[in-house]
């Protein structure tokens, strides 16, 4: 973790910055720009799987960066923020609902599975959901006002630590049974699937699934370069007090509230931007995505890679994605064991992650830095 | 086949046996009935079927048997035989005849006919000399639904006329009543109006209410009595809906208040999260069907008494589980509650795979013993036993640990570490012990849970998981370090769920809750019974 007394100035150091630009036009531009202008089969070009995978990761890292701003800097373990993704990939999920048009099994205007219910018009809540400029305002809307509005009510009563993350997984579980709902009208069990059209493109193009993979890229850097320039302002330094001893920085005058309310809500926009990205690549979102399972896991990808660093819980995300990915194709049965041992691991041996690790190993270096 | 086939002729000469009551009124069984059942059209068929019965011949029960098991057959002369150890009888007589030159078709009867013929048997069976064959027809016949069929009123007056046992007569009026609500005459429509109205069964408020409907019965007196009797019988209806809703809040709450007492106990003392708490009330379970399997299978004739075995074994298996998870993982993360939150969904997540791995991943099957079945009826509500069993269970473990907190040595030290932990520390608590110990006691009480939940639902792998997040509900809400909190707060969601639940559905009624408590820490923080301290993080 940082060092309070020493202030960064700068965001990022000179090799820093240029590992950061090279990963960004890597991933961001010559991958997306290969997979959608080499033929299919030439040697350098990424399949599909390979860019859907990249994108997929790029929002997992986008929701561990959110999970770093509101646990590693503020103090405050989330277990929601796997519905504020959900939340936002189903505002966007609606919006590539409706570019399905009469391509649906019923060949009807409205989705399949309101026919399957016999809905005859729209529920209130798709209301202009063909419009994308209204999704995406929606997209950082709903899991911002409803963050905002939640967050208000915990924090006001000074919720705090494993109550507050009770509460929020509470609250997780409570939206996945209502959104399991058919009556909730977001396609209950199965969710939103079959996506055709996006802005009036083919969603399964390679120059979508390509763009879509860039914006993704940009979006991650663009967060990434945001929240280390935040949590190096005041405003982040006083997360970082609260964090230590929230009584204290109350009684120097600060309205620890607002400083919560305000990282809470943006850590929720941005996972719903994640969730937002994540469902035209993946193609799919439905209750499951919400569990409370799922929160847990997105805090172990951060504690794995180390709270209060923002690149390790991206580089955690990446580490305990890209182990899912091979134990449940290698040995499905012994994924859980291997998750649960690696909670405990990390939270007995690994206090501060794989960054601290690092850090450690470099640390005779510079002995002040690793405190 | 062939045990098969005597069990059938064994069945066949029960029967025989069994139907040898003196009846009033007598007509043959006509061959022409029998040919009905013959018949190609499904109308004619019934008719026969309901012609056959309406003679009360004891042989009629033998054939509509042998028509169930498809064992009739037409000649091609059209005479209806009977084959039985592939020996031939006459349908109608009885007597056993040569075996036909020409192979006679099979009457084959589809489900809607063997249902039909099925509950002509019941009615048959009224007829028996045996009072408990008499009682379990009269209850199957009540409960095949009361539709009210006028058809069947000629046997039903023959059996209640002839009926002496007050305990099948008393249910035996009930069907009566319930045919004769349709009589063509109306005096009977309204004496069975009148009869109704004391039932206690919930399809009485349908039929009633059709009666009592402006174009229901044409007769204007019997539409007022079924008005009066509907409204009699809604009232005791009502009574019985919330005595039945309060029970089951009861019961809930009960299984919540045993879910999170253990939790209030390691939560209130060592401001640890026990997310594998759970996984503990599954262990129980789980212990509770590894106890009866092994009566099942080498004391087969104690099988009754299992649970009371299996509560030890739960409390162990479960406290000497939590008890090792301290030692070896928990003990090492006090004072950082977050990492401990994490550290322990990993055990929960591990102990479920090894669960799944070990037992597999279906649900287990535990059979309630005897004293555990059945339920008391009360004003027109079921209250099984097994969950009366268990909300008193639960108040029994609530006084024992009640007792342990503020009688025992080790209850003073569990509430001095729970108060003031480097203050009890200080003057000689050996805190590390009573961690240990409260740990295991919490994990315990969890292990029992276990039993308990095993009484009343699917025993699996993912058991504990659903009680996860519930019983932290009772936490928060009732607070910490007391009680009374857990009690009032686990049977307060209970209840206020289970009232909920009816109108607005079960998902509803849990964010309407979660709701609720939010706002209501708004007020509260602490929950409903907080101990009041000084200390600026709690």
């Amino acid at each position: 973790m940082n060092d309070p007394l020493v202030v960064e100035r700068r965001l990022f150091g000179r090799i820093e910055w240029f590992l950061l630009l090279a990963a960004v036009l890597l991933a961001g531009v010559l991958a997306p720009l290969a997979h959608a202008l080499l033929p299919e089969g030439a040697a350098l070009r990424p399949s599909s799987y390979v860019v859907t995978l990249a994108g997929k990761f790029a929002c997992y890292a986008m929701l561990a960066v959110a999970m770093d701003l509101i646990w590693g800097y503020a103090g405050i373990l989330s277990l929601g923020q796997s519905l504020w993704f959900a939340l936002g990939g189903y505002v966007f999920g609606m919006h590539l609902m409706r570019g399905i048009g009469r391509e649906g099994q019923y060949q009807s205007d409205l989705p399949d599975f309101m026919v399957f219910l016999d809905w005859k018009q729209l529920p209130w809540h798709w209301w202009n959901s063909d419009q994308f400029a209204w999704s995406l305002l929606m997209v950082v809307l709903v899991p911002g006002v409803l963050a905002f509005f939640f967050g208000w009510f915990a924090f006001r009563s000074r919720i705090r630590g494993v109550y507050f993350s009770i509460i929020t997984q509470a609250l997780t579980y409570a939206a996945m049974l209502l959104f399991f709902r058919n009556e909730t009208g977001f396609g209950g069990n199965n969710g939103f699937t079959d996506f055709k059209t996006l802005l009036g493109f083919r969603i399964t193009d390679p120059a979508v699934r390509a763009t879509l993979l860039a914006i993704t890229v940009g979006m991650l850097a663009a967060v990434f370069i945001f929240s280390r320039w935040l949590v190096q302002t005041r405003f982040g330094r006083v997360l970082q007090a609260i964090r230590d001893a929230e009584g204290r920085v109350r009684f120097c005058g600060y309205d620890t509230l607002r400083y919560k309310l305000a990282i809470w809500t943006l850590a929720a926009i941005i996972s719903g931007i994640a969730g937002a990205l994540y469902v035209p690549q993946v193609g799919i979102i439905n209750p499951g995505e919400m569990s409370p399972a799922n929160a847990i896991e997105i805090a172990v990808w951060t504690a794995v890679g180390g709270r209060g660093t923002l690149i390790g819980p991206i580089l955690g995300a990446w580490l305990v994605n890209g182990a899912k990915s091979w134990f449940t194709m290698a040995f499905p049965e012994y994924w859980l064991f291997f998750l649960g041992a690696l909670f405990v691991a990390v939270t007995l041996y690994l206090p501060s992650g794989v960054i601290g690790l690092l850090r450690a190993l470099r640390g005779p270096a510079n002995p002040e830095k690793q405190a | 086949m062939r045990a098969a086939r005597s069990l059938r002729a064994g069945l066949y000469a029960l029967l025989l046996t069994v139907f040898v009551v003196p009846l009033t009124a007598r007509a043959e069984v006509s061959q022409e009935a029998l040919r009905g059942l013959a018949s190609e059209e499904f109308d004619v068929r019934v008719a026969a079927i309901e012609q056959l019965v309406s003679t009360a011949e004891p042989r009629v029960a033998v054939i509509l048997k042998a028509l169930v098991d498809g064992a009739l057959a037409l000649t091609p002369g059209g005479t209806v035989l009977m084959s039985v150890n592939a020996k031939w009888f006459g349908a109608a007589s009885g007597e056993p005849v040569a075996k036909p030159s020409v192979e006679p078709e099979a009457i084959m009867a589809n489900n809607a006919l063997r249902q039909q013929a099925e509950s002509a048997l019941a009615l048959l069976r009224l007829f028996s000399a045996d009072s408990q064959v008499r009682l379990i027809a009269v209850r199957e016949l009540l409960g095949q639904g009361a539709q009210g069929d006028a058809s069947m009123l000629p046997v039903l007056d023959r059996a209640l006329a002839a009926e002496r046992d007050p305990a099948v007569l008393s249910v035996l009026r009930m069907v009566h009543a319930f045919a004769a609500a349709s009589a063509p005459e109306a005096d009977r429509r309204l004496e069975a109006v009148r009869t109704l109205a004391a039932s206690p069964l919930p399809a009485v408020r349908t039929l009633l209410a059709k009666l009592a409907a402006d174009d229901g019965d044409a007769d204007r007196r019997v539409r007022g009595a079924a008005a009066a009797a509907l409204a009699q019988v809604e009232s005791r209806l009502l009574w019985g809906e919330w005595l039945g809703r309060i029970f089951a809040g009861l019961s809930l709450g009960s299984i919540l208040m045993l879910a999170a007492m253990g939790l209030a106990i390691t939560y209130g003392l060592l401001g640890v999260i026990n997310m594998a708490h759970g996984e503990m009330i599954m262990i129980g379970a789980y212990a509770t069907w590894g106890v009866q399997t092994a009566f099942r299978a080498w004391a087969p004739q104690a099988f009754d008494w299992y649970p009371v075995v299996a509560l030890p074994v739960a409390f162990s298996a479960a406290a000497l589980v939590g008890a090792l998870l301290e030692r070896t993982i928990i003990r090492h993360l006090y004072g950082r509650p977050l990492e401990t939150l994490l550290a322990t969904w990993g055990i929960s997540l591990a102990l479920i795979q090894a669960v799944r791995t070990l037992i597999g991943p279906q649900n287990v099957e535990i059979q309630n013993p005897t004293w555990l079945s059945g339920a008391l009826n009360v004003a027109g509500a079921t209250l099984p036993w097994n969950r009366m069993v268990i909300i008193g269970f639960s108040l029994a473990v609530l006084l024992m640990i009640a007792l342990l907190l503020s009688q025992t040595r080790l209850g003073l030290f569990v509430r001095g570490v729970t108060q003031n932990r480097p203050m009890a520390s200080a003057i000689g608590v050996p805190t590390d012990r009573v961690d240990l110990m409260a740990f295991g006691l919490g994990s315990g009480v969890a292990g029992l849970a276990g039993v308990a939940l095993s009484q009343v639902g699917n025993v699996g792998p993912d058991l504990g998981q659903s009680f996860i997040i519930d019983s932290f509900m009772v936490v928060v809400l009732g607070g910490v370090g007391q009680l009374a909190g857990t009690v009032f707060a686990g049977f307060g969601l209970g209840l206020v769920s289970k009232f909920l639940e009816p109108s607005a559905g079960a998902v509803i009624a849990k964010i309407v809750i979660l709701v609720g408590i939010i706002a209501f820490i708004q007020k509260r923080p602490q929950g409903l019974f907080a101990v009041r301290g000084r200390a600026l993080e709690s």
